[in-house]
């Protein structure tokens, strides 16, 4: 069987954020990007499946302007087979990336679609249930442990309370949570490989997607940044002002 | 038009973090939009309901109840939601796992995006969400008809969860999808509360160097009837389970009191818990990002201050 890893290139997690002066959205010009990290898990997992024998190709997609295929040559470095990359400058909302992603597999029919839970730039957490949905295929969210069986699969999921089990018919979309697996690095001979595999481009157009967003982002502002307060100088001290000054013990 | 609560319950009793998307619903329903249903989909739910029915503010309570429901599988819940969804103008959900995983589902169904996380509501259709780990907040416009919306718990000071009198209305889905199917459940077994509506939260970090260490965080946890947290470094490192884990990318919470223990300070850690009341860092560099936001900081060795605060403790506790 085939699988599809979505990948999002995303501002660099060590990078700290700076909100525009215009409040239109955050400084994104000049700043590292890098992959998703949840979505260098979602490949990770692909990778594991096919070392495994289960999937046979592992294929890579993003969405977006045209450096996202630096994301895909990222995946591809890591060991994916091919990437397609969807081509637009829109401003993409995850209703939009799921309707493009099942235009794609659509397409090329990978019976397992594995996305990160949640991108760490607009934290939405929707994208692998909004395409499972149109799909009408099952969804395991936030999964752990992924093991795949003849036409169904098992995967635990970090839920609120500890772990639960749920059993999936195949095909299926998977969400990664971070306990899943530690990615590869990609290693050097495997990026110079990389730039020979093939990635396919094409259009939202092409793919008949309308990818108008449905949410208007009116402002984007900084929080009220909190205080440093004191420090103490001992245990006791810190047990008296918790007591007598911030009272909450 | 009506705003339908998705409730959070274990079929017996409605959980804290429904009465937060309770005040967030009246907070929209104030904005204009009209009553507040809340609906406890499930198996054998009707004492569930039943609470649901006492929480204030509440017009109905919509139950559905049906072995499909019982693990609240999203096949076989979305479709429930989507069937009842020309009724209302807002669908609202807590921001858990279980509202994580259904909500945007239904959404897709419904052909609307998704508002993710919501801290604040600016009008029935304008609401604030946090972004890029809570570094950013962004004020977006829906321009579609059904508003689907998860809340964070932490924004919305809870309702009151008695005083209402709500009228129970049995309502029916297509149940069952075939498509998945509940196994097995293991919750973590504890006698503290639970993080995301604890008082008070100790959370220790790489620091504490073993899951063996967090009893150290235990016994003080017990003396201050507070949950136990952690942060991402000390899941990724297999000191405790990820159930334990705030930030970012775990539970978001907001304590009275949170206590960070050999803890840095991250930024996907902060945006975990930068909200709580009091904050109290204790961490042996100086240095660490923690006390940047820390009302209190104590400099030191954990392996040391830990069982001095424990003693101190027991002693002001006589």
């Amino acid at each position: 069987m085939k699988a599809l890893v979505a990948v999002k290139r995303v501002v660099d997690y060590n990078v700290k954020v700076r909100v525009r002066a215009d409040h239109t959205g955050v400084e994104t010009a000049n700043v590292k990007m890098s992959m998703n990290p949840f979505d260098e898990i979602a490949i990770e997992e692909a990778l594991r499946l096919r070392e495994a024998g289960t999937v046979e190709e592992v294929i890579a997609v993003s969405a977006g302007v045209q450096q996202c295929q630096e994301t895909i040559r990222t995946a591809l470095a890591m060991g994916a087979d091919r990437g397609v990359l969807v081509l637009t400058d829109v401003e993409l909302q995850p209703l939009a990336v799921a309707k493009l992603l099942k235009a794609v597999i659509d397409k090329e029919g990978p019976e397992i679609v594995i996305i990160g839970k949640q991108a760490i730039d607009d934290d939405c957490n929707q994208t692998g249930q909004m395409l499972a949905a149109l799909l009408g295929w099952p969804q395991a969210t936030f999964a752990s442990k992924v093991s795949i069986g003849q036409g169904d699969a098992e995967v635990t999921r970090e839920v609120d309370g500890g772990l639960e089990t749920i059993k999936l018919k195949l095909p299926m979309v998977v969400t990664t949570d971070l306990r899943l697996n530690e990615p590869r690095y990609a290693s050097l001979p495997n990026i110079m490989k990389a730039k020979k595999k093939p990635i396919v481009t094409m259009t939202p157009d092409e793919l008949g997607v309308d990818v108008t967003p449905r949410l208007v982002t009116l402002k984007v502002e900084e929080p009220v940044k909190r205080q440093g307060g004191v420090k103490v100088g001992s245990v006791e001290e810190l047990v008296t002002k918790l007591k007598t000054e911030a009272r909450v013990i | 038009m009506t705003i339908l609560v998705v409730a959070e319950h274990d079929n017996r009793s409605v959980k804290p973090a429904t009465l937060n998307a309770v005040a967030a619903a009246v907070e929209i329903s104030q904005a204009g939009a009209g009553d507040i249903h809340i609906l406890v989909v499930g198996q054998d739910c009707r004492a569930a309901a039943d609470a649901a029915a006492k929480i204030a503010g509440a017009a109905k309570v919509l139950i559905a109840d049906d072995s499909a429901y019982g693990h609240g599988l999203a096949e076989n819940v979305a479709p429930l939601l989507v069937a009842l969804a020309p009724n209302y103008s807002h669908l609202l959900a807590p921001a858990t796992t279980q509202g994580k995983n259904l909500m945007p589902r239904v959404a897709a169904l419904l052909d609307v995006m998704q508002i993710s996380d919501i801290s604040g509501v600016v009008s029935q259709d304008t609401f604030v969400r946090p972004i890029y780990a809570g570094n950013a907040l962004a004020t977006v416009r829906s321009k579609d008809a059904i508003k689907v919306i998860t809340v964070r718990g932490t924004a919305f000071p809870p309702g009151e969860a008695e005083g209402g009198a709500a009228a129970i209305e049995a309502v029916s889905g297509p149940g069952a999808a075939g498509l998945s199917e509940f196994v097995k459940a293991e919750l973590s077994k504890s006698e503290r509360p639970e993080l995301t509506s604890a008082r008070v939260i100790i959370s220790g970090g790489r620091g504490m160097q073993s899951g063996d260490n967090f009893h150290l965080l235990e016994a003080v946890a017990d003396k201050l009837g507070a949950a136990v947290g952690a942060s991402r470094a000390a899941v990724d490192a297999g000191f405790v389970p990820n159930d334990y884990q705030v930030g970012q990318t775990g539970k978001i919470v907001a304590p009275e009191l949170y206590i960070a223990v050999g803890i840095s300070g991250a930024i996907q850690h902060l945006a975990g818990m930068k909200d709580s009341k009091v904050i109290v860092a204790i961490n042996k560099d100086e240095e660490a990002p923690i006390f940047q936001i820390a009302d209190y900081g104590l400099v030191g060795d954990l392996f040391k201050i830990l069982p001095e605060l424990d003693a101190e403790l027991a002693k002001r506790q006589q």
